[in-house]
């Protein structure tokens, strides 16, 4: 992925592209609960931008107040140069946004929907079937297009949920948390919209709470963590950070486990679970090197998983084993 | 486009809205005409006989007590359609779809607009539908003229419209359906406590201010008049003074809980 070309897009002057997103110093509290402690966000036209974090992180929050549904109690924000505190319908004209629940109307058809949307943006009525139907097929909603959309899956209703935002072709789009609760199928369809969104030059912003997700499809990662961002950067940048790359080895025979761990040099044991972590990337050449240590003692491990990082490592490694527990709560 | 285009035309897609809604999901709108006709044909073959002995002096029969019981039934029905009207925008708010209108270009009041105007529209059609089971039941006007049947049908739309204002306002107030069917239920009970079934007079002294003090007695006084010439007096600019309060404090309420942020 050419990610470094992506990370500043330029015009076609070769100045870089204005942000579509920025925030400086962001806050908002629920009651005396403070949800986000000032955020600050600079995100370049046409690009993908992942907040990752765990639930009740702040993401959704953070997507409201971007998105003009609630305001901050601080800080700035601006969005397709507008202020979302003094010019929200600027900013509603130029962006979509699709919620963590679905935001279609349950009790009528998906067509419905669409044309319900279509009006709202004043579509002329002919304009308005061409655009509804022309959505519908690529979101294979065509078949499904004139029953309730109660009665649609959790991966359809999302389907129409995204149709329904593009009716008035935004610049920027709001994904809150796009794919959880969906299949596996379904989550693979919904990344290709995503990425066909994309190539479309639309902006996008999406929360997650999964690592692979941001890995899969953004260009660069903000972790959100406790009302505040703990880290900044491209996936591989975040990964960089985590330690958490291993592979483990699990032995029955107490002696094949003392003989692999002498053979293993750097390996973490845990003599109760008779297991041994050994630091590594997982790359084919490191299985190799260690798999060739491990036959040259004459050891046979009874099991061998391969451990890539994930949100937890990510999370571990960002407030670390010795920050108070309070920043965890 | 204009800021009055665009709050008419986004105003009417959500009317458009709301009706799909009704036509597509009649059964709570049927449910809610049930009650107002239940009492109609209760109160006169029922309990009618005893109840027309109470009017005019005693000696009135059966049609007298019809023609008197009218009125209050027809403004019973506007009362009930209403209670349907918070449940649905209790049930509307609860939905995804509004804080994706929030989140759209679009005129802000349409959402509640396109509620109060759906909801006058139904209305008028229950005390149409009632008016009708009335009328095949003998029902009948005292020589109202073309003048008088138009200030009616006014005055049926005033009271649909201010009542309305105050339903949409209980349906945004209330955290969910059942607490704005509760919360409603003094629009299906006021009428109830009026002037609807016996005359003020005919009332306990201690219990007639609860009747003459609210809404539906003088409305229903003055619908009497323009459809039976019994004497309208006060009532008629009472009835109009409640309605353009009730309607502008609903309006304004119902406006400022649906400016709040979400939760």
């Amino acid at each position: 992925m050419p990610s470094s070309v992506m990370l500043t897009p330029r015009t076609g002057d070769g100045r870089p592209s204005p942000a579509a997103v920025s925030a400086v110093g962001l806050r908002k509290s629920y009651g005396d609960k403070l949800v986000l402690d000032g955020i600050d966000l600079r995100i370049p036209a046409g690009s993908v931008f992942a907040l990752l974090g765990p639930n009740g992180a702040g993401k959704t929050t953070a997507v409201k107040i971007l998105s003009t549904l609630v305001a901050a109690d601080g800080g700035q924000a601006q969005v397709a140069g507008h202020d979302v505190a003094t010019s929200p319908d600027g900013v509603r004209a130029a962006i979509g946004v699709t919620g963590q629940f679905s935001a279609v109307d349950g009790l009528i058809t998906g067509e419905e929907n669409m044309l319900l949307m279509a009006d709202l943006h004043h579509l002329s009525r002919r304009e308005g079937r061409r655009v509804a139907a022309g959505l519908l097929e690529r979101f294979d909603l065509t078949e499904a297009a004139r029953k309730p959309a109660s009665t649609y899956s959790g991966g359809m209703k999302r389907r129409l949920d995204i149709a329904m935002t593009l009716v008035g072709s935004p610049r920027i789009i709001f994904l809150d948390e796009p794919t959880t609760g969906l299949d596996p199928r379904s989550r693979h369809t919904m990344w290709q919209i995503i990425r066909d969104l994309v190539t479309g030059g639309v902006t996008v912003f999406l929360t997650t709470q999964y690592l692979e997700e941001a890995d899969e499809l953004a260009d660069r990662i903000a972790v959100l963590n406790d009302g505040r961002i703990a880290a900044e950067g491209s996936a591989e940048e975040l990964k960089r950070i985590v330690p958490g790359g291993h592979v483990r080895l699990r032995f029955t025979d107490p002696a094949a486990y003392r003989s692999a761990a002498g053979a293993l040099d750097g390996a973490a044991r845990d003599d109760g679970a008779l297991a041994l972590q050994i630091p590594s990337g997982g790359s084919q050449r490191e299985l190799r090197t260690l798999l060739d240590r491990l036959d040259a003692a004459g050891v046979e491990a009874d099991e061998l998983t391969v451990h890539t990082p994930d949100l937890d490592d990510v999370f571990f490694a960002l407030t670390g084993p010795d920050q108070p527990e309070e920043a965890v709560r | 486009m204009s800021s009055l285009s665009l709050a008419v035309r986004d105003s009417s897609t959500m009317l458009r809205r709301n009706l799909l809604h009704v036509r597509r999901y009649p059964s709570l709108t049927l449910n809610l005409l049930l009650s107002p006709v239940v009492l109609l044909l209760l109160f006169v073959y029922i309990f009618g006989d005893v109840m027309s002995a109470g009017i005019g002096g005693g000696g009135a029969d059966r049609s007298e007590y019809l023609a008197y019981l009218v009125p209050g039934i027809l403004l019973l029905t506007i009362g009930s359609t209403t209670i349907g009207t918070a449940v649905s925008v209790a049930m509307d708010m609860t939905e995804g779809i509004i804080a994706r209108f929030r989140t759209m270009a679009i005129h802000r009041g349409s959402v509640l607009v396109g509620h109060v105007v759906g909801s006058v529209l139904q209305c008028v059609t229950s005390v149409v539908l009632v008016g009708a089971v009335a009328v095949a039941i003998g029902f009948r006007s005292t020589d109202a003229t073309a003048l008088e049947w138009v200030l009616a049908f006014g005055l049926l739309v005033l009271v649909s419209l201010a009542l309305t204002w105050i339903a949409v306002g209980l349906g945004l107030s209330g955290p969910n359906a059942e607490a704005a069917s509760n919360n409603a239920l003094p629009l299906m009970v006021l009428p109830l406590l009026s002037s609807a079934f016996v005359p003020v007079d005919a009332m306990p002294g201690w219990f007639r201010p609860v009747a003459e003090y609210q809404p539906f007695t003088p409305a229903i006084e003055t619908l009497r008049g323009l459809l039976l010439g019994t004497g309208i007096g006060h009532n008629g600019w009472l009835a109009v003074a409640w309605c353009l309060g009730l309607a502008v404090l609903g309006h304004l309420w119902s406006r400022s809980l649906f400016g709040r942020d979400p939760k």
